[in-house]
């Protein structure tokens, strides 16, 4: 195979007009019933206090969430790691990481800068106020 | 990606030299073959947009400034009740979509106009609820906890808003052009990005709603 | 309040006769220059009836070249623009001593400094960066166009509307006089209740929006479009910095948008984010707007790197010295950009935990970029060098910017930066960067790729007379403030009370002066060349016998580029394709696919200008409509499904004959 023929092979591996993900009806279906479940079961755990700890709820419908929008990605976004030769997925990668890091960064900042900055008063300092 | 192509042998000539290096054989580039990439990344800056201002909300949603807090203002069955909106919303793309790939464009104008009403039932669900806290005073003046919250709630609204809109322009063009490569192309980008809201929303309504309500 | 009073405050919001800056007679003679120069212009143009050809050949067009060369042109007028802030900064400190308060107000000072930054970094350099990325990207991966040919244009026009904007803030009402960042709570309401903000404020994000979408493009681009055969590793790595600068453009310009809109929710509507009161924390803004603005840092200086790598490449005649060690290098960059951000407010109160990480990430991300000088010095090592202008703004580059970088690593030491920041050395510390890094490489650029965009090269004498005021000069106009830093002199004075400073300011002064008339010579250079263009006409399309493949195709480039698509199957292409001989395809053209021009972005643009206007002036009703008119002609642009058209065999194969004549005929002369 000469070189021109396999570089043209490779630059229209997409044969038609677009290059649309194949989608099904299953798929559509599994990540509807997923989500609906997903929602529930948080709102239920919020809405009568299951759980009865605080913290433990937090980080329950936080895990939830981070489910549910694997959910999403998967069968509503058809994300995968072939979709656009895996660049797609890629930037998806790095987009979290800045999120991730803005995210966690601004609050590590700003709560380190609250607890410096302004510090709880006591009562006894409270009084010495004019 | 490309196969790595090793330098041709020198001992190679002529023609056979030029037809090594340059695509003589070449067809047109699909028009639009970046479109859904460029779209993609598009998503991504936006989703940081959100980022931001879930940022915000995180460092500046305890300031109630002796105001109004979650617990005094939230209605869960209601929020319930939007995010039902939204996840319908996607159940009846998904079937414009299959009805895309089908080829049947009666079907897909008739899921996308569904998608519009579950969508237009959401805003309208929540612009009931911002009257509502707006009456009872807790406006998004009052305090840097509302400032946050009515901004990044309302920054979703206003996506789907716009996805709304654009839903109806592509509605018009559907119906004059029938599902064309470029119609194809649109209608793609336009569930990401309706997908997209909703994976805001889970945000939304797990970290602003649900953990309000838990605080 | 009387009826006419409600009328006009309708129809003209907080806009006024009061507006215009009767009362200051610099702006007053400013503007009169400016409106006498625009006039010259306009009569020019409409003399030689260039309207026609500049509508239908430059400001409709979506040809990545001509969009690039409009970047670099709006660059250019904004430098002039943003030097005369910088000069007038520099006399007003060199006179402002033993009670003498200067020739500028406080008012009109604190604008000054604020335009000169806003306008240097975001529409200096962005155009300049972008202008270079927009011209080069897709002749170096063998591309006819970018992915978005329309969004391309539409991208640059936004980008000029945001510059309108600030030049506006001149002559119409004011600028901000906030510093370049407009912390809150000065930026707030209640201490800048004036227009200037709000200038500041939609200019950015007119501009932003531009910025983000070429980011996008430029992604797309180099992602979908690059030539057959090359892998990623084999991108020139002017291309690969290219990549890696689009990537931090359309992951942190959001976040200065975000930002953006949080303020200007602050300041329209009233909210509480940045305020003092009602819960708002000023520090919050402060903390988000770094994490754009370190990103931004790298933003301009990557594709700058990516320049000195090809002119180093190019004037040593040999690949580039490590260059795997490069792109690994560029990465790193990348990502570590978004771990620094706090270095910028050390001071704030964060506290010893916060501040010695991003203290550590900051020293940490000078290492890859160490890595970079090396690569370039190895590539030099024992090479026979050509000091063409490039290859001299690059070693310039070098000198300069090593000790930029360690001013810089001594910043990054928290205890070091509570006695540092905010000072003079803080400031000689990022024009020792900023200047020696992205100016001196934007310079190289243009010396390098001007003959490939306008098939003539630079005269070297005036070049030359530039760079040799421009050099020294720089040295001269920032080593003062470094000692003056160092002494404990702050940024952002406009008098001063001890004298013993004021010779360090003269001093400084005349080294601004110096680079003023490097300036003027680099305008001679452009005039000299333009005229005398016949003498040094590039025929080959490879003046300086370059390695990629942009140096492949005439020079200027046809409209298509490349008539057949080049196959690469090393890194540096071309200088591949030389060293087998490959002759170029003479026959058996086909017709060329071709995105067709619009005015559709011009339109989108001059809208948004009207609609930012009418916004910072409260002018509700031409707002409102400002915004439907972008709604409406945005939708009917998507209904213009016809863009393309084909350049037939024809015309094609008449080029490239015309072409293969010219290379010919060139032969025959130097033989």
């Amino acid at each position: 195979m000469s070189a021109a023929h396999e570089a043209h092979d490779l630059h229209h591996d997409t044969g038609h007009g677009i290059d649309a993900p194949h989608v099904s009806l299953r798929e559509y279906a599994t990540g509807f019933i997923a989500s609906v479940v997903l929602t529930a079961i948080p709102f239920w755990l919020v809405m009568t206090g299951a759980l009865g700890d605080k913290t433990l709820t937090a980080l329950t419908i936080a895990l939830f969430a981070v489910a549910q929008v694997i959910v999403h990605m998967i069968f509503f976004l058809h994300m995968n790691a072939k979709a656009e030769g895996g660049w797609n997925l890629l930037a998806l990668i790095f987009t979290i990481i800045v999120i991730v890091i803005a995210l966690t960064g601004s609050l590590w900042v700003m709560y380190h800068l609250n607890h410096n900055m302004m510090p709880q008063m006591t009562a006894h300092q409270a009084d010495a106020l004019p | 990606m490309s196969t790595p192509q090793q330098p041709l042998p020198a001992s190679l000539s002529g023609a056979t030299l030029t037809a090594g290096y340059y695509d003589l054989n070449e067809h047109d580039h699909p028009e639009g073959g970046s479109t859904l990439l460029g779209f993609w990344i598009y998503l991504m800056s936006d989703c940081l947009i959100f980022a931001m201002l879930f940022a915000a909300f995180g460092v500046l949603g305890g300031n109630f400034a002796a105001g109004p807090g979650p617990k005094d203002l939230f209605d869960l069955p209601l929020v319930a009740l939007n995010t039902a909106m939204l996840l319908f919303s996607s159940m009846t793309y998904g079937f414009a979509m299959l009805a895309m790939q089908r080829g049947t464009k009666g079907p897909v104008i008739g899921w996308l106009i569904a998608t519009a009403l579950f969508g237009a039932a959401f805003l309208s669900i929540e612009l009931y609820e911002f009257s509502h806290l707006i009456a009872e005073g807790a406006t998004p003046q009052r305090s840097a906890f509302l400032s946050a919250f009515f901004t990044l709630v309302g920054t979703h609204g206003l996506h789907v808003t716009f996805g709304l809109v654009w839903l109806a322009v592509l509605l018009v063009q559907i119906g004059q052009r029938g599902l064309c490569d470029a119609n194809r192309r649109r209608i793609l980008c336009l569930s990401m990005f309706w997908h997209f809201l909703d994976v805001i929303w889970i945000g939304v309504f797990t970290f602003v709603y649900l953990m309000g309500m838990v605080r | 309040m009387t009826s006419s009073d409600q009328t006009w405050s309708f129809l003209m919001g907080r806009l006024s006769l009061d507006a215009l800056p009767l009362h200051e007679p610099i702006i007053l003679a400013t503007f009169a220059m400016v409106a006498l120069g625009g006039l010259t212009l306009v009569a020019a143009l409409t003399w030689f009836r260039l309207w026609t050809y500049l509508w239908k050949e430059w400001f409709t067009s979506v040809d990545h070249k001509k969009i690039g060369v409009m970047y670099m042109v709006l660059g250019l007028v904004m430098f002039l623009r943003g030097f005369a802030d910088a000069i007038m900064m520099r006399i007003q400190q060199a006179i402002a001593f033993n009670g003498s308060e200067g020739y500028l107000t406080a008012h009109h000072y604190d604008q000054v400094f604020t335009a000169h930054g806003v306008i240097m970094i975001f529409f200096v350099a962005m155009p300049f960066v972008t202008g270079l990325m927009n011209f080069v990207v897709p002749l170096q991966i063998g591309a006819r166009d970018v992915s978005f040919p329309f969004l391309n244009n539409f991208s640059f026009w936004m980008t000029t509307a945001g510059a309108v904007l600030v030049m506006a803030s001149l002559f119409i009402g004011e600028f901000a006089a906030t510093g370049w960042l407009a912390y809150p709570p000065l930026s707030g309401l209640a201490y800048s209740p004036g227009v200037g903000v709000d200038y500041y404020i939609w200019a950015l994000q007119i501009a932003g929006v531009g910025t983000t979408l070429s980011g996008i493009n430029l992604i797309a681009t180099i992602v979908k479009m690059r030539a057959p055969g090359m892998s990623l590793m084999k991108m020139p790595i002017f291309t690969w910095t290219s990549l890696c600068t689009n990537v931090l453009i359309v992951a942190s310009f959001p976040v200065l948008t975000a930002v953006l809109v949080l303020l200007s929710l602050d300041r329209y509507v009233g909210t509480n984010f940045f305020t003092n009161d009602l819960g708002g924390s000023p520090m919050m803004y402060v903390n988000l707007i770094w994490i754009w603005g370190h990103p931004e840092v790298y933003i301009l200086v990557l594709p700058i790197f990516g320049v000195f790598s090809e002119v180093t490449a190019t004037f040593c005649g040999k690949r580039l010295f490590g260059y795997s060690s490069m792109v690994y290098a560029t990465v790193v960059i990348t990502i570590l950009s978004y771990v620094v951000w706090l270095h910028h407010f050390f001071t704030m109160g964060s506290g010893a935990s916060v501040n010695s990480f991003f203290g550590i990430t900051t020293m940490v991300i000078s290492i890859p970029t160490g890595a970079k000088l090396f690569n370039w010095m190895f590539t030099m090592y024992r090479a026979r060098i050509r000091y063409d202008l490039p290859m001299m703004w690059t070693v310039a580059f070098m000198l300069t910017f090593v000790i930029g970088g360690m001013t810089g690593v001594l910043l990054a030491v928290p205890p070091a930066d509570f006695v540092l920041h905010n000072s003079l050395f803080l400031i000689a510390h990022f024009h020792n960067v900023i200047i020696g890094g992205v100016v001196f490489g934007v310079f190289a650029a243009i010396n390098y790729w001007w003959p490939k965009a306008f098939g003539f090269k630079l005269e070297p004498f005036w070049g030359k007379v530039s760079f040799w005021l421009w050099v020294p000069g720089f040295w001269l106009a920032f080593s003062p403030l470094y000692v003056m830093g160092l002494m404990g002199v702050t940024r952002r004075m406009r008098v001063f009370d001890d004298p013993s400073l004021q010779i360090w300011f003269v001093i400084a002064a005349i080294g601004a002066f110096m680079i003023a008339g490097g300036i003027a010579a680099m305008l001679v250079q452009y005039g000299v060349s333009i005229m005398r263009r016949d003498q040094n006409r590039d025929e080959t399309g490879d003046p300086w016998n370059a390695r990629t493949l942009e140096w492949a195709t005439s020079s200027p480039p046809p409209a298509y580029n490349f008539a057949f698509t080049p196959i690469a199957h090393d890194l540096d292409a071309w200088a591949d394709m030389k060293r087998l001989g490959v002759v170029r395809p003479l026959d058996g053209f086909r017709p060329i696919h071709m995105p067709r021009n619009t005015g559709a972005g011009v339109i989108l643009s001059g809208i948004s200008l009207i609609f930012g206007f009418a916004m910072i002036w409260h002018i509700w009703w031409l707002a409102i409509v400002g915004f439907a008119g972008l709604l409406i002609t945005a939708i009917a642009h998507t209904f213009n499904y016809d863009r393309a058209y084909h350049i037939p065999a024809e015309t094609v194969a008449a080029t490239e004959a015309q072409r293969t004549r010219q290379l010919a005929a060139h032969q025959g002369a130097s033989a």
